[in-house]
């Protein structure tokens, strides 16, 4: 086995997910497969290739710091499940 | 019937006046009443907003302003922005989500006077191969409701096909516009990474995404193509490149253009030989053309779909982290702390290929396993690009099929994740090395099913890929249309 039922827990917790048992079963399962499949990648011996991040060469971009027109707040939280005046609203936190 | 024609025939049209822009929305909502219960390529339509388009592009055309996409009606695949316009990228946890603003691509088509007439179906964050995973509803092909679209542009390929629109916009991440535009017998152009902005566009893999058009011919995606490409300082992925007119050389000859047919291709498991059959009579039609057709090897082929779905889960991973509900889309309000609030909305708001993905990515990227996954699938990456470069020094363009198989049926592959992605690994390795290709029809399979030919262009080669391309439809000239 690549995962263990564990394992895929502790990993669900990390992403922020949360399975129930039958979930937690067919997850460790199908990455147990796919993780299985990327075994591939060993036949390659790779020690001297450097690895590549984005497919075509990219620089840092700078523009000049003016300040510009934006969302309006009113808009953007619009989409908000839950907000008050100007802020977004969450369940306690501690 | 309007529906039916092409950007072109419609533009000179309008231009003569002969037809008004509401008559084709209107044909187009005609078409869609009587279709779309069967190939249900749409989440949303947008009737109203389309005449209210209309009408402006009818003004635009009248004080002599016409542009080529005035008064076009087009689709929009549901992980492109639109003011206004509901944006739910086929997921639950985007399900009411109201974009405040316009991706760029949409800003340049409005601009242009192009009309919307909805946003289409998709695997849901654009994460499958066949609309299965849309958390909306499925998308069936036209040319047999039984099959997939394709995906992960499914409702977008169908939408075209059924002439439910008369051109779309889709993203390719690892095939994502030209295998369903393979599966429904449509033009789809991924265009080179970079050329098209990025901004608006619903985040997956940020280093594989691209924009592009699916269209009823290669003329059409040229056109689409100009308009939507272009540098744009939203962003900064987005390439120092002019706009241009890409259909300014497509009737040009391609004799003399070298093609590489990649060895690997015809050596992959589980390709069907309808695919084979198709393939080789297209590389016969282009020989017939005057180019010269070379043998190229791409030896790492074989490691592209496992350097794929390490690399993209672990950028999906970190993209859809903000989908926590805070800033915007699905909360599980029962939730009693801000971290069970996280999780139970990501739980319920997320569908399973989602969460695969996450998962995938979370631990390809966890400590301990960052370099045995995920810097080792990027250090393969570069000798895929290498593989590329290489065949790219003796030909012009390569061609390979867009995918071993036709559609195949609707919940063949859905519970086999491991198979769904084997499927595409001959779109994979484009996007990872960021170049440009075209899924162009080709030809048919025994069951009547339309099959693609991939044609594969250098980083900013579209002016001339299209004009292969373009030399291809014409010559191989295929005139079936789906029997709906």
């Amino acid at each position: 086995m690549k995962i263990s039922k564990a394992e895929v827990e502790h990993v669900a917790r990390l992403a922020r997910l949360k399975f129930n048992e039958k979930e937690l079963a067919m997850f460790t399962e199908q990455l147990n497969q796919i993780l299985f499949y990327m075994e591939k990648l060993n036949e390659l011996n790779t020690k001297n290739v450097e690895p590549t991040y984005h497919a075509l060469a990219l620089n840092n971009v700078f523009r000049e710091d003016e300040v510009k027109s934006s969302l309006s707040t009113e808009k953007v939280l619009n989409n908000a499940p839950q907000a008050d005046k100007d802020m977004f609203v969450v369940p306690r936190v501690i | 019937m309007l529906a039916e024609k092409s950007i072109s025939e419609l533009h000179n049209l309008l231009k003569k006046k002969e037809i008004r822009p509401c008559e084709i929305v209107e044909d187009i909502f005609k078409r869609i009443e009587q279709v779309e219960n069967k190939v249900k390529a749409y989440i949303t339509l947008t009737h109203e907003l389309a005449l209210k388009q209309a009408e402006e592009a009818e003004k635009k055309i009248l004080s002599g302003e016409i542009t080529i996409l005035t008064g076009i009606p087009l689709a929009i695949k549901d992980n492109i922005c639109t003011v206004g316009i509901k944006t739910t990228c086929a997921s639950k946890i985007l399900a009411d989500f109201i974009p405040p603003y316009d991706a760029t691509v949409i800003k340049w088509l409005k601009e242009a006077g192009a009309i919307i007439i909805g946003k289409t179906n998709m695997d849901e964050f654009a994460m499958g191969s066949s609309t299965e995973n849309s958390a909306m509803h499925l998308t069936y092909n036209p040319w047999d409701l039984e099959r997939v679209p394709g995906g992960s542009s499914g409702g977008s390929a169908a939408a075209v096909a059924a002439d439910e629109c008369i051109g779309a916009l889709g993203s390719d991440t690892g095939g994502s516009i030209r295998q369903p535009a393979s599966f429904c017998g449509v033009v789809g152009l991924k265009p080179t990474y970079g050329l098209v902005s990025r901004f608006g566009l619903v985040a997956f893999a940020s280093s594989l995404d691209q924009i592009g058009p699916l269209a009823k011919n290669v003329t059409d995606a040229a056109i689409l193509l100009s308009i939507i490409a272009g540098h744009d300082e939203y962003d900064s992925t987005s390439a120092p490149i002019e706009k241009k007119d890409y259909t300014k050389d497509i009737k040009k000859e391609i004799k003399g253009f070298r093609l590489g047919v990649i060895k690997e291709a015809m050596e992959v498991g589980g390709l069907d030989t309808s695919v084979k059959e198709v393939f080789e009579k297209s590389i016969k039609v282009l020989s017939e053309l005057g180019t010269e057709i070379k043998e190229v090897s791409l030896p790492h082929l074989e490691y592209a779909v496992a350097v794929y779905y390490i690399i993209a889960p672990a950028e999906a991973s970190s993209n859809l982290a903000r989908y926590d509900g805070v800033k915007y889309g699905f909360r599980e309000k029962s939730a009693k702390n801000l971290f069970e609030m996280y999780c139970e909305t990501r739980a319920q708001g997320f569908g399973a290929e989602v969460k695969r993905r996450i998962m995938l990515g979370t631990y390809a990227l966890s400590a301990g396993y960052y370099e045995a996954y995920y810097k080792k699938a990027s250090q393969v990456r570069t000798l895929i690009k290498k593989d590329f470069e290489k065949a790219f020094e003796k030909c012009d363009f390569l061609l390979m099929p867009v995918a071993p198989t036709p559609a195949f049926k609707i919940g063949e592959k859905i519970n086999d994740p491991l198979q769904m992605y084997l499927s595409d690994i001959f779109t994979i390795p484009i996007n990872l090395a960021g170049l440009a290709a075209i899924s162009v029809p080709a030809g048919f399979s025994n069951e009547g099913l339309p099959i693609g030919l991939q044609i594969i262009g250098p980083h900013f080669s579209e002016n001339r890929l299209l004009q292969t391309a373009y030399q291809f439809e014409k010559a191989i000239s295929l005139k079936r249309k789906p029997p709906l």
